[in-house]
C-alpha cells in the first residue's frame, strides 16, 4: 500500500529522469521523436503507451545509450546521459523488447557477466536471490538456448536487475508471456517499486497500465500527447453516460432538472446524463422520477462507459 | 576505468575460446603441421638453406605470422560482429563502459588467444626442426605487438561487416595474399628486382622480416623499419576505431 501523500512528496523531489526537447531523426530521414519533454518521478511506475512505431523503443534506447539523440538532453538521477554516461548508465537496467540473449552461456554466467559489465563487485547472494525471485534458480546451470521464450525473457530481467539498478526499463515485458508469468512480473515490479526502484514500462495492454502504473504517458508519432496520473484517468474512466431517446424533441430543459446537469443531443431528441459509477448513488432513480414529473417521455435508453482505450483512441484520432 | 567490465568482456570471450577449443587450437596446429610436410619436406629437399638457415627452420617465423594474422583477425572480428548480429550488443552499449574499455576487453581476448596459438605453433614447429631464437625478448615483443595490432584490425572488420560474407572477405582477399606474398616462405632476395620493389609496399613483409630477425638475426628490411611499420599500422587502427566509436559507426543508429 502506498499512502496518497507519497506521490505528493515524489512530485516535489527532482525527477529521476528528465527528458528535454529530445528529437531523433534516423539516418533514413525518418523522424521518430519530435521535441519530447518528459519527467519521470523518483520511485514511480510509469507506463508509456502508444501504437506500433510511436517511438517508445527509440525513447528508451536514447535514455539507455543505445540510440544517439539528434537534439535535446536527457539526465538520469541528475547525470547527463552523454557527458556523464558512466554515472547515468550505472543506475539504469534495461529489459529490451526483443529476446536477444546469448545461446551457449549458462543462465548463471550471463547474469554474472551483466553485473561485471556494470562495474559491480561479484555478489553471488544477490544473483541467487534474483534468480530465485524469477523462478530461474533450477535453470541456473542450463544453457540459455535450452530455455523457453518466457524463461529467456526472465533471464533478460535477471540480467537487468543484476547490478541493482535504481531505474528499470521494461520494454513490452508482457509480449509473449503467459498469464501466470505476467502476474509474477507484476508482483516483482511492485516489490521493486516498494524498495525504491523507479520502473518505466511500455505496453500495448491497457489493463497492464491500469493495473500497474502510477502515471501514464501516451506517445504517438514521436510526440508525447498526454501524461497523467492514473487515478485522474480512472476518474474520467469511472464516468458512465445514460442516453435517453425522447419521444418528442425538446427545445430546452425545464429548470426543475438543472441539478442533473443534463445535455441535449441530436437536435433535442436525446438526453445525456453523466454520472459517477463509484459514487454512493447514481441518481438515476431520481432522474427518472423527475423526468416523469416534468412530463418528458422516452422510448429507449442506453448506458455507456468510456475505457482507457476509448480515451486513448479518441486522443489519437484527434491528432490524426 | 571500469576494470570489472573489461574483465567481464575478456572473460566472456575467453570462455568462448575454451568452448570452441577444437577449432581454435587444434585446427591451426594441424594446418601448421601440413605446411611443414608440404613446404619443409617437399620444397626443403630442393632448397636446403636460405641465407644459411635450413629451409625448414626458415619458414617457421612466417608460419607463425600467418597464423597470428589470420587468427587475430578471425577471432576479433567474430567476437564483435556476432553480438551486433544477434542483438546482444545492446547490453554493452547500455553499460557504463567507455569505447576504450570495450576494445580492451575484446581485442585483449583475441590477442591473448593468438599469442597462445603462436606459442603452440612454435612448439609444434620445434618438433619438426631444430629452432634457435637469437633475440627472445624481441621475438615476444613482435608476437604481442602483431597479435594486438591485427586483433584490433579484426575488431574494425567486425564493426564494419554487415554480413557474414564480408567478415571473410578481407582476410581472404587481402590478408592471406599479402602474407603469402610478404616473404613468409622465401627471402625477398630470391625475387627478381622488379618484384622485390613491389614487395616493399607489402606491410606484412615488415612483420615477417622483423619476426624472422628475432629468430635468426637476419632480415629483409631493417628491424627499425619493421617496428615502425607495425606501430604505424597499430596507430592507424587506433585512429579508425576511435572515429568509429565517436560517430557510433554501425553500432548506434
Ligand atoms: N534504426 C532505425 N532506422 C530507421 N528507422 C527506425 C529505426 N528504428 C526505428 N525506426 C522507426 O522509428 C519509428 C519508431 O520506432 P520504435 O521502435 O521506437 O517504435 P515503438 O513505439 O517501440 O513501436 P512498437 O510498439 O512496435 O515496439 C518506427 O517508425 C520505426 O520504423
Ligand atoms: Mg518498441
Amino acid at each position: 500500500m502506498r499512502p496518497a501523500r507519497r506521490s505528493a512528496t515524489q512530485a516535489a523531489m527532482p525527477p529521476i529522469i528528465s527528458v528535454s526537447n529530445l528529437s531523433k531523426t534516423y539516418s533514413s530521414g525518418f523522424q521518430a521523436l519530435r521535441n519530447v519533454n518528459l519527467q519521470i518521478r523518483r520511485g514511480e511506475i510509469f507506463a508509456l503507451l502508444g501504437p506500433n512505431g510511436a517511438g517508445k523503443t527509440t525513447l528508451i534506447g536514447i535514455i539507455c545509450g543505445i540510440v544517439r539523440p539528434s537534439a535535446g538532453t536527457v539526465s538520469a538521477d541528475g547525470h547527463d546521459i552523454v557527458r556523464d554516461f558512466r554515472a547515468a548508465r550505472a543506475k539504469i537496467g534495461l529489459v529490451p523488447q526483443e529476446l536477444t540473449t546469448d545461446a551457449f552461456e549458462t543462465v548463471w554466467a550471463t547474469v554474472s557477466f551483466s553485473r561485471g559489465l556494470f562495474g559491480k563487485a561479484p555478489n553471488p547472494a544477490h544473483i541467487e536471490k534474483t534468480l530465485k525471485t524469477l523462478s530461474l534458480w533450477d535453470k541456473k546451470d542450463s544453457r540459455i538456448m535450452t530455455l523457453s521464450g518466457g524463461m529467456k525473457r526472465r533471464v533478460l530481467i535477471a540480467k537487468a536487475l543484476s547490478h541493482e539498478p535504481q531505474i528499470l526499463f521494461l520494454d513490452e515485458p508482457s509480449a509473449g508471456v503467459d498469464v501466470a508469468l505476467r502476474q509474477d512480473m507484476w508482483r516483482l515490479v511492485r516489490t521493486l517499486r516498494d524498495s525504491g526502484v523507479t520502473v518505466i514500462l511500455t505496453t500495448h495492454y491497457i489493463e497492464e497500465a491500469e493495473e500497474m502504473a502510477d502515471r501514464v504517458g501516451v506517445i504517438s508519432r514521436g510526440e508525447i500527447i498526454l501524461v497523467e496520473e492514473k487515478s485522474e484517468l480512472m476518474r474520467k474512466l469511472g464516468r458512465k453516460q445514460l442516453t435517453l431517446q425522447l419521444q418528442a424533441p425538446l427545445d430546452r430543459l425545464p429548470p426543475t432538472l438543472d441539478a442533473f446537469r443534463l445535455e441535449l443531443a441530436r437536435g433535442g431528441t436525446e438526453l445525456v446524463y453523466t454520472y459517477d459509477t463509484r459514487g454512493e448513488r447514481t441518481g438515476i432513480t431520481a432522474l427518472l422520477r423527475d423526468l416523469a414529473a416534468a412530463g418528458i417521455r422516452f422510448k429507449d435508453l442506453q448506458t455507456s462507459q468510456s475505457s482507457l482505450e476509448d480515451i486513448f483512441v479518441g486522443l489519437l484520432r484527434e491528432r490524426a | 576505468m571500469n576494470i570489472r567490465a573489461v574483465r567481464a568482456i575478456y572473460g566472456f570471450e575467453m570462455a568462448r575460446t575454451w568452448r570452441t577449443l577444437l577449432q581454435s587450437i587444434v585446427a591451426p596446429v594441424i594446418s601448421t603441421s601440413l605446411y611443414f610436410v608440404v613446404f619443409g619436406a617437399a620444397i626443403g629437399s630442393r632448397i636446403s638453406t636460405v641465407e644459411n638457415v635450413p629451409y625448414g627452420a626458415f619458414i617457421v617465423p612466417g608460419l607463425v605470422m600467418l597464423s597470428l594474422l589470420t587468427q587475430s583477425i578471425a577471432n576479433a572480428s567474430f567476437g564483435i560482429y556476432f553480438p551486433r548480429f544477434s542483438g546482444t550488443i545492446y547490453e554493452i552499449l547500455s553499460a557504463p563502459v567507455s569505447p576504450f574499455e570495450i576494445v580492451l576487453g575484446y581485442v585483449g581476448a583475441a590477442a591473448t588467444k593468438s599469442i597462445v596459438l603462436g606459442a603452440i605453433i612454435l612448439l609444434t614447429a620445434s618438433l619438426f626442426v631444430p629452432l634457435r631464437i637469437e633475440h627472445p625478448v624481441w621475438m615476444a615483443l613482435f608476437l604481442v605487438l602483431t597479435a594486438a595490432t591485427f586483433s584490433l584490425f579484426g575488431f574494425i572488420i567486425g564493426l564494419w561487416a554487415d554480413g557474414f560474407e564480408k567478415l571473410q572477405l578481407v582476410p581472404l582477399l587481402v590478408v592471406t595474399p599479402l602474407t603469402f606474398l610478404g616473404g613468409s616462405f622465401y627471402s625477398v632476395d630470391m625475387l627478381p628486382p622488379a618484384w622485390r620493389t613491389v614487395t616493399l609496399f607489402n606491410p606484412v613483409l615488415y612483420l615477417v622480416s622483423g619476426f624472422r630477425w628475432s629468430f635468426f638475426g637476419q632480415a629483409d628490411v631493417s628491424v627499425g623499419a619493421s617496428v615502425a611499420m607495425t606501430l604505424a599500422f597499430l596507430g592507424g587502427c587506433l585512429a579508425l576505431v576511435t572515429w568509429m566509436f565517436r560517430t557510433g559507426y554501425r553500432l548506434k543508429s
